[in-house]
């Protein structure tokens, strides 16, 4: 379709503060291959039906809006946990802070070492899944990364890694613009857990590609800062082979605006993929998450589950798809999303979608909006609990569901903690 | 023949469906067609056409300029394509937007002196346009009471309105019903208040296109406090070839008033694809409810695809009074490609929306069909029931929006809707859009059981069903009664699908 003058335009305005290596390397061939998808695509405008809900402006414009550093005091998290640490400053990979690469099961590098050895497995991945998210709906902003990422970390998963690895992304400079893309090969019957922490910077755009052989495991937790004014729009591409496992989890506590957009392929039998998030909003805030599962093999399941708590004026944003391809037999899609709204100002917006070629399936798509159940509350209020910490026994339970989809009981237990705190603060 | 006969069908979906969704699907049984003399405009679509189309129904000046002016932005419309339907570009310059039977250049006078052949072809399809008669296929009617079993029919073939009956009866309870045409003729200050009220000119596409080239349709005026003694309906009927259905509905309940308003229609087997777009504009005002029922029969096209009614309607009802009410019920059965939303406004303060809805496509049918609750008013309440089965290599689509505006404070809406697929050609697809912006209004999508009907699940888990158990028996006994309520005596294939359940639903 022939775009328009003020797409082309906002597209080239943006792309002409990018750098994009020219030369015969495979990484420079994938990176203008990119180039080119985005300029086909355009970028996103706030008319695009896949924006309908998220203005994509500041994520889109050449300039970076300026986002106040933030330190709330708190602690690392993840703190206590034996982890592997990578660490980023504003998008640069900060080697001082980080821990030495060296990890049973898995070989590190970073994606610059990697783009500049001749042969190199990443050249298989890298932009590949990308490419392939690319339909039935253009995300134009991934292969905008795919074409000028300054940085990232490419990791061979071959066994069962036995410490998680934590991405920690800091955010020092009032104008940073981080562009990250990773790549994670995961053998047969390897497994590792990816931990991601930290705001990145002032304008975030990550992309991360996962590539799930058969028996296979990925699993991933996210902390998204709260960073009152910081942007981000992020991508997950998975593809899933024969009985692996697909589990992500991302908390996010603020930020002006988030699109996490998750696109997974269920290529192999008998596969599982779960997505699941829970997101507290205060005040300005948007957050949106953006999930697209399809089914293309036989009994494969996939479950969304998320949950939003509102306040003060926060937006929610959800859109959810669970396309079943013609013979993928037997699948069990479930899809739940819900928001708590705390106050009259906050809004929920969601497209709960299905897509259907196969017959002999199951999938729900349940969405929800609600205030604090008022029985609820007048039941725990009259067992003398204050009203305030019955609110937030309320808005944990509520929240519950997306938070047990962590299946590690350590991990679980952090983000709880997080939670805590957030609406301690939040009260105090 | 159709597709179904050599599909397997997976464990778990009830033969009695299977079985009634073949004969939906089977030898459509109103694709004969009426051997009777036409009065054809110039092919094509101009403004000489817009001023035809006025000149023949004899209109005022500023329903002339009313359609000129939706002419104009017409040119200025894009097509949309957002619906998950797929079919080849239509040539709006190939189409017919006139036809009318020879015999109506006069009009008649009564019903008695309506050319027999167009009476002969009502007959056939079972409504007779006689007063005293019962329309064909009524069970029971003998037990009922006469003044139960009377409707009032307003026949539209091709561009005009043949004859409506019990125009006298109805005009003593205070009720207009007759034609659009008629309506604006006859009743100026009514029509020009209300008309594009609901759906302005420009609101899309196919309303726009509706807006200047409309030729018949039916009008209906309930006063204040009426309770509209018989049910209304009006039988819309293509019989011409390549030419278009453009009608235009217009019902106006007034302050306190009730109306149940019926609509069906057929059209003749044919290689070529026909157009049919309308609108219908509701008008509900303080304490009034209007039910609107709609069999949709159109001709579906052969199982390869072929021919079939491209059916593009925009329906909208707007609740402008405080306690305003309004249910649409529609079974769609027909037609090659259907887009359509009947949508509610809930304008007024504790005003109610509601949808149910069936939709059977089978062969190479494409639907893509939903509603819209607009919630504006405050304690406004909406509920979709949305059952949509897909055979054959048909692509059925449920597309719905839920707005809860910031003022529609203490608002519910419920929305449940499931698929069936027979056979794993075919496919079904869920588009709904949810928006919420305050938070004393509950928004669920059939994600909640609970809200059904609390006594109802009370009770069926009381004797030991399961949750899902209990909800598949409430909302699908549910759907039975709203079928056998219809009271669209002269469609008996809806009768036919209260043997369909939703067991083995996909989602």
């Amino acid at each position: 379709m022939a775009q328009s003058q003020a797409k082309r335009s906002l597209t080239e305005s943006r792309l002409g503060g990018l750098s994009v290596s020219a030369g015969g390397t495979w990484a420079t061939v994938a990176r203008n291959d990119a180039l080119a998808r985005v300029q086909e695509m355009g970028l996103p405008e706030r008319r695009d039906e896949y924006w309908k809900y998220t203005r994509p402006d500041s994520l889109t414009q050449a300039e970076v809006v300026e986002a106040a550093i933030f330190d709330g005091g708190d602690k690392e998290v993840f703190d206590g946990l034996d982890r592997l640490k990578i660490v980023f400053v504003d998008g640069v990979f900060d080697a001082d802070a980080s821990d030495d690469f060296a990890l049973e099961g898995v070989a590190i590098e970073r994606l610059s070492d990697a783009a500049a050895a001749d042969i190199h497995w990443a050249k298989d991945l890298y932009g590949a899944l990308e490419t392939r998210g690319q339909t039935p709906v253009n995300r134009p902003l991934a292969a905008l990364n795919t074409a000028a990422a300054t940085d990232g970390i490419v990791m061979h998963v071959t066994g069962k890694v036995s410490r998680p690895i934590n991405l920690i992304y800091h955010h020092k400079s009032k104008v940073s613009d981080a562009i990250l893309h990773h790549l994670v090969k995961i053998d047969a019957d390897a497994d590792v857990t990816i931990l991601e922490t930290g705001p990145a910077a002032a304008r975030l755009n990550k992309v991360m590609e996962v590539d799930v052989a058969d028996d296979a495991g990925f699993h991933h937790v996210r902390v998204q800062g709260r960073d009152h004014e910081r942007r981000a729009v992020t991508h997950m591409f998975a593809r899933l082979g024969h009985r692996s496992a697909f589990k992500s989890f991302t908390m996010t506590a603020n930020g002006v605006l988030t699109r996490n957009e998750c696109v997974i392929e269920l290529t192999g039998d008998d596969a599982q993929a779960h997505v699941a998030g829970a997101a507290m909003g205060d005040g300005d805030f948007l957050h949106d998450d953006t999930v697209f599962i399809t089914h293309d093999a036989e009994r494969c399941e996939s479950r969304q589950v998320f949950k939003k708590v509102l306040r003060n004026g926060a937006t929610g944003v959800f859109q959810g798809k669970i396309l079943v391809k013609a013979g993928a037999q037997k699948t069990d899609g479930y899809q739940i999303s819900q928001s708590l709204l705390l106050d009259g100002d906050s809004q929920f917006l969601a497209k709960p979608e299905l897509e259907i070629y196969a017959d002999d399936v199951a999938c729900s798509h349940g969405s929800t909006s609600g205030a604090i159940d008022d029985e609820a509350l007048f039941y725990l209020r009259a067992r003398g609990v204050p009203h305030g910490t019955a609110t937030d026994l309320l808005t944990l339970a509520f929240l519950a569901e997306a938070v047990d989809e962590v299946e590690d009981d350590a991990l679980r237990e952090e983000i709880v903690s997080l939670l805590e705190g957030w609406l301690e603060r939040r009260r105090a | 023949m159709t597709v179904l006969d050599d599909t397997q069908v997976k464990d778990g979906v009830d033969q009695e469906t299977v079985d009634a969704v073949r004969e939906v699907g089977g030898a459509y049984k109103y694709g004969w067609s009426t051997d009777i003399e036409m009065e054809y405009a110039p092919k094509g679509l101009t403004t000489d056409i817009v001023r035809l189309i006025s000149e023949k129904n004899e209109e005022p000046e500023w329903m002339l300029e009313w359609r000129l002016a939706a002419y104009e932005r017409w040119l200025t419309k894009v097509e949309p394509d957002w619906a998950m339907v797929d079919y080849p570009e239509i040539d709006f310059q190939e189409q017919y937007y006139y036809a009318r039977p020879k015999s109506m250049m006069v009009k008649p006078k009564s019903l008695d002196e309506v050319d027999p052949k167009l009476l002969a072809t009502y007959s056939k399809l079972g409504i007779p346009l006689k007063e005293q008669a019962i329309l064909a296929g009524v069970e029971g009617a003998g037990e009922m009471p006469a003044e139960a079993r009377k409707v009032a029919v307003d026949a539209v073939f091709d561009s005009v309105s043949v004859g409506t009956t019990f125009q006298k009866e109805l005009r003593e309870a205070g009720v207009i019903f007759c034609s659009i045409s008629e309506a604006i003729r006859e009743h100026p200050e009514l029509v020009k208040k209300y008309l594009g009220s609901v759906v302005p000119v420009n609101d899309n596409f196919y309303a726009t296109l509706n807006s200047a080239v409309f030729s018949d349709g039916s009008f209906v005026y309930v006063p204040p406090g009426v309770r509209c003694p018989m049910e209304l309906s009006t039988y819309f009927r293509i019989n011409a070839e390549n030419t278009g259905q453009f009608e235009r509905t217009l019902i106006i309940a007034d302050k306190g008033s009730y109306v149940s308003y019926l609509e069906g229609c057929t059209a003749p087997q044919r290689d070529e694809s026909q157009l049919h777009a309308a609108v219908v504009e509701i008008i509900i005002e303080e304490d009034a409810e209007v039910k609107y029922s709609t069999v949709q029969n159109w001709y579906p096209g052969d199982e390869n695809g072929k021919g079939g009614i491209y059916n593009f309607v925009t329906k909208r009802a707007d609740c402008r009074g405080d306690r305003a009410k309004v249910m649409w019920t529609q079974v769609e059965t027909g037609s090659a490609v259907t887009w359509k939303y009947p949508s509610c406004i809930l304008r007024g303060d504790d005003s109610q929306g509601e949808f149910y809805s069936i939709a059977i496509a089978n062969n190479m049918q494409q639907a893509d069909t939903g509603t819209k609750m607009i919630h504006l008013g405050k304690r406004t309440k909406s509920r979709i029931v949305s059952k949509g089965i897909s055979a054959g290599k048909a692509q059925n689509t449920y597309r719905g929006l839920v707005s809860m505006h910031p003022k529609a404070k203490e608002s519910r809406n419920y929305t449940q809707c499931d698929s069936l697929l027979i056979g794993d050609k075919c496919g079904a697809h869920t588009v709904p859009y949810i928006e919420v912006k305050n938070n004393s209004s509950r928004v669920e999508h059939e994600a909640t059981t609970s809200k059904v009907d609390d006594d109802q699940m009370f009770y069926c888990r009381q004797r030991g069903m399961d949750e899902e158990e209990a909800v598949a028996l409430v909302v699908n006994g549910f759907c039975k009664d709203v079928l056998q309520a219809l009271p669209m005596e002269f469609a008996m294939e809806a009768q036919q699908l209260v043997a369909i359940s939703l067991e083995g639903s996909v989602g």
